[in-house]
């Protein structure tokens, strides 16, 4: 047992550090320190330049602008990217689709979207929820009819992350209604620009636009914008949601908020001392640092796992890492609004355009709606009870 | 970076394992405790032959050379078998602070005897209002000629009635409360001046109420907190892993009551709200362990300051963890639980009394907050 790097990781991580910290520019890197949303041209820019020094789709296939790294290589790299507050490169493209594409794709496909994924020259947005179908997402209902050389779409998508971005949907829609439920499911690319979507806003309780509801009214789409198997779309989904394994901790972010806590917790004062000198405000921190450290090191067990599994199995013990990470990085959020007092209520600023001089110190800004926001990390991407159901069933045999 | 044991370690696991699993059986464990002294001499034997008596001694003290991994993977198996033999005051902590704290010789000449399994050690420094506190120190230690005479008295002192020998903090200078002037004694446990009130402890171990009235003791050391400081972070590391073997067994002995009990024609690990309280009992087991593991890393660290952070750090997560696991261990056995006849209490009871040993989670939560925090800026 040695928790050590070797001299290589070490010498590997200097290099993405040293490249994370110098290429990727300053005030998007500060945005993301602060909770502040990044702007479209935010989000492309920096995967832009990932992409050109081949860091932004490492988990890909080789042949596709991946990386043969080891887990632990993949580790540093998303450590070391979240310590940089270096924006993840868009997740829809880079961990869900692409791999997808990559994966189940034929080569038709495959050159005609991965590049362009790899680059953001296409932003893409998920529609796999819908009204009726959260946790149960089998049992969605937008349905694909084939006909000749078009499947026509019909239904609705629900919380649709950043669709006002997107020029591109990867949907989940049925395309068998006798079949059972998981088994008429295909996986289906949607140019945004197609007559018949309606793309309408979901307000969020911080005041931020981030997801949509998304409508398709009799909506072609070529019968070539199939991926893989028709209805063969569960298993391809249940491949993009087991694919984010390790990342999904957020340990980097976390840690890189911690830091940024002790240090406005120093300038913030509380009865006539700095804030970072009450003895319960530390300890309050301590006691989610602690969590974090085990967490982390839990982290490193599963990356030193995953040498020994097979690749693209989905690892329930991701499952543990998703449901204490995302507890973490909302207590995180809780002790920042804490350190900024009063500063906290102040409500400058939403996607309505309203944006109100800044009263008190700039990082407050941020604090309540990054707090309100964050109560969605233990949502999305299978609730922390969906979790704990894949554990016991995967992990405990119950 | 991995987290594989090495060969030796293996067989060491293995070995250690296949013991508890043999002779560690619930039932074997009570015929132990209900010897005279409170454990099996024979066990005692046992684990000198196995060379576990040994284990983190170096080979010019009579042992094998063994490090923080090794001790954890004992320590975990032990957890798992409520050893209740004095293993712990003896070779991890009597042991420890003679590395840390005696002259070579005086390992060299006392090491083999524990090896070979003719010596037992205790560790007597709590005195009664000095809590969790190493550097409260009332006991007089006064110069007399070549030895030192001791006065005062010390509470649970983990196996104090087993002991042949005692190591005793007793102050040579300053006030109760300073750090400096803390000497580390050795009492002979029968000697003239030492008196010894034995009695059982929850967790069905033994400890003893020492009162020095002129003892003569040799000094070991005569300013020895820091290195008793260093004895002490590689003991809690070893109950961390202690107590992470006590939780795993906890968390098996659950699940196996989920699958078997039978309520409403179906076996109550069916309903998701006991599921879901067990998915988070082995979410705290899995935390405990990661923070066993960094402990054991960390213990050999000689910066004070970053050793002490790692293991307050991991103290506080095995104190929570192991409440969390042993109460829902209880609760989710229902009635059974709450037996003496039935294993699951007891592991509850040994993981209870480990939070209160060498500083509860409140206590180390607080040093490690004063310590400035684990990550970035310590302030």
């Amino acid at each position: 047992m040695d928790l050590n790097f070797t001299e290589e990781e070490i010498a590997f991580r200097d290099d993405v550090r040293r490249f994370f910290r110098s290429a990727i520019p300053d005030s998007i890197r500060a945005k993301v320190a602060e909770g502040e949303g990044l702007t479209r041209d935010d989000m492309i820019q920096s995967q832009r330049i990932l992409n050109q020094h081949g860091y932004a789709t490492p988990n890909w296939p080789v042949e596709w602008g991946g990386k043969p790294w080891t887990p632990v290589q993949v580790y540093l790299y998303q450590d070391e990217m979240q310590l940089a507050n270096v924006p993840s490169p868009i997740p829809f493209n880079v961990s869900m689709v692409g791999p997808v594409i990559a994966q189940f794709g034929c080569q038709e496909i495959k050159q005609r979207f991965l590049p362009a994924t790899a680059n953001a020259d296409i932003f893409w947005c998920q529609g796999f929820s819908e009204p009726g179908s959260g946790s149960d997402l089998a049992s969605l209902r937008t349905r694909a009819e084939r006909k000749g050389d078009k499947y026509v779409v019909n239904g609705q998508k629900i919380w649709t992350t950043l669709a006002q971005y997107g020029e591109w949907i990867f949907c989940l829609v049925r395309t068998d209604t006798d079949a059972k439920q998981q088994e008429g499911i295909s996986f289906l690319l949607i140019d945004m620009k197609t007559p018949g979507i309606t793309v309408r806003p979901i307000v969020l309780i911080d005041g931020g636009r981030e997801v949509n509801e998304v409508f398709f009214d009799n909506v072609e789409v070529p019968v070539e914008n199939l991926v893989g198997e028709e209805n063969k779309g569960w298993d391809y989904a249940k491949f993009l949601l087991g694919n984010e394994r390790t990342g999904i901790a957020r340990v980097g972010a976390s840690k890189a908020k911690v830091a940024r806590i002790k240090e406005l917790a120093a300038i913030e004062q509380s009865g006539g001392r700095p804030l970072i000198q009450d003895p319960r405000f530390r300890e309050k921190l301590a006691s989610v640092e602690i969590e974090l450290k085990a967490l982390e090191m839990t982290q490193l067990r599963v990356v030193a796992d995953e040498r020994k599994m097979a690749k693209g199995r989905p690892n329930p013990a991701s499952s543990i890492l998703k449901l204490k990470g995302s507890v973490i990085q909302q207590q995180l959020t809780e002790l920042v609004m804490e350190v900024v007092g009063p500063y906290a209520m102040p409500y400058q600023r939403d996607f309505d355009g309203r944006n109100e001089p800044v009263v008190g110190p700039d990082y407050a800004t941020e604090a309540a709606p990054m707090y309100f926001n964050y109560r969605k990390v233990s949502i999305y991407g299978g609730s922390n009870e969906i979790q704990r159901n894949i554990i016991a069933k995967a992990i405990l045999g119950l | 970076m991995d987290f594989d044991l090495n060969d030796e370690q293996r067989l060491l696991k293995e070995s250690v394992d296949r013991l508890i699993l043999d002779q560690y059986q619930f039932q074997q464990r009570k015929q132990y405790m209900a010897e005279p002294t409170g454990y099996s001499s024979t066990m005692w034997s046992r684990l000198a032959e196995q060379g576990l008596l040994g284990l983190p001694f170096s080979e010019a003290a009579g042992g094998f050379g063994g490090g923080p991994i090794e001790t954890m993977i004992v320590a975990e198996a032990f957890g798992r078998g409520l050893v209740v033999e004095p293993y712990f005051a003896t070779v991890i902590l009597g042991g420890g602070l003679l590395r840390r704290a005696a002259d070579p010789a005086v390992l060299a000449a006392l090491g083999p005897q524990i090896v070979a399994g003719k010596l037992k050690l205790a560790f007597a420094h709590i005195e009664r209002h000095s809590r969790y506190d190493l550097a409260n120190v009332a006991t007089s230690a006064t110069k007399d000629g070549g030895d030192h005479v001791l006065n005062g008295a010390k509470s649970v002192v983990l196996h104090g009635d087993a002991a042949d020998k005692i190591l005793v903090t007793a102050r040579v200078s300053g006030s109760q409360m300073d750090r400096d002037g803390i000497g580390l004694f050795l009492v002979d446990a029968t000697a003239p001046g030492v008196t010894r009130r034995g009695y059982p402890t929850q967790d069905g171990m033994r400890a003893a109420e020492v009162v020095l009235t002129g003892a003569r003791a040799q000094m070991l050391s005569e300013n020895a907190l820091p290195s008793i400081e260093h004895a002490v972070d590689e003991a809690i590391a070893a109950l961390c892993a202690e107590a992470v073997g006590t939780m795993q067994s906890m968390q098996d002995l659950t699940l196996d009551y989920l699958k078997t009990r039978k309520q409403f024609g179906r076996p109550i690990g069916s309903f998701q709200v006991l599921q879901h309280r067990s998915v988070d009992m082995l979410v705290a087991l899995e935390g405990a362990r990661s923070m066993a593991m960094f402990a054991a890393v960390m213990a050999a660290e000689e910066n004070p300051v970053e050793r002490r952070r790692a293991i307050a750090a991991a103290k506080v997560q095995i104190g929570r963890s192991g409440k969390h696991i042993g109460q829902e261990a209880i609760q989710l056995h229902g009635g059974i639980g709450m037996t003496m006849e039935y294993s699951v209490g007891h592991y509850f009871k040994r993981m209870t009394m480990i939070d209160q040993l060498y500083g509860d989670a409140d206590q180390h939560l607080a040093g490690l907050a004063a310590l400035g925090g684990l990550f970035g800026a310590a302030a």
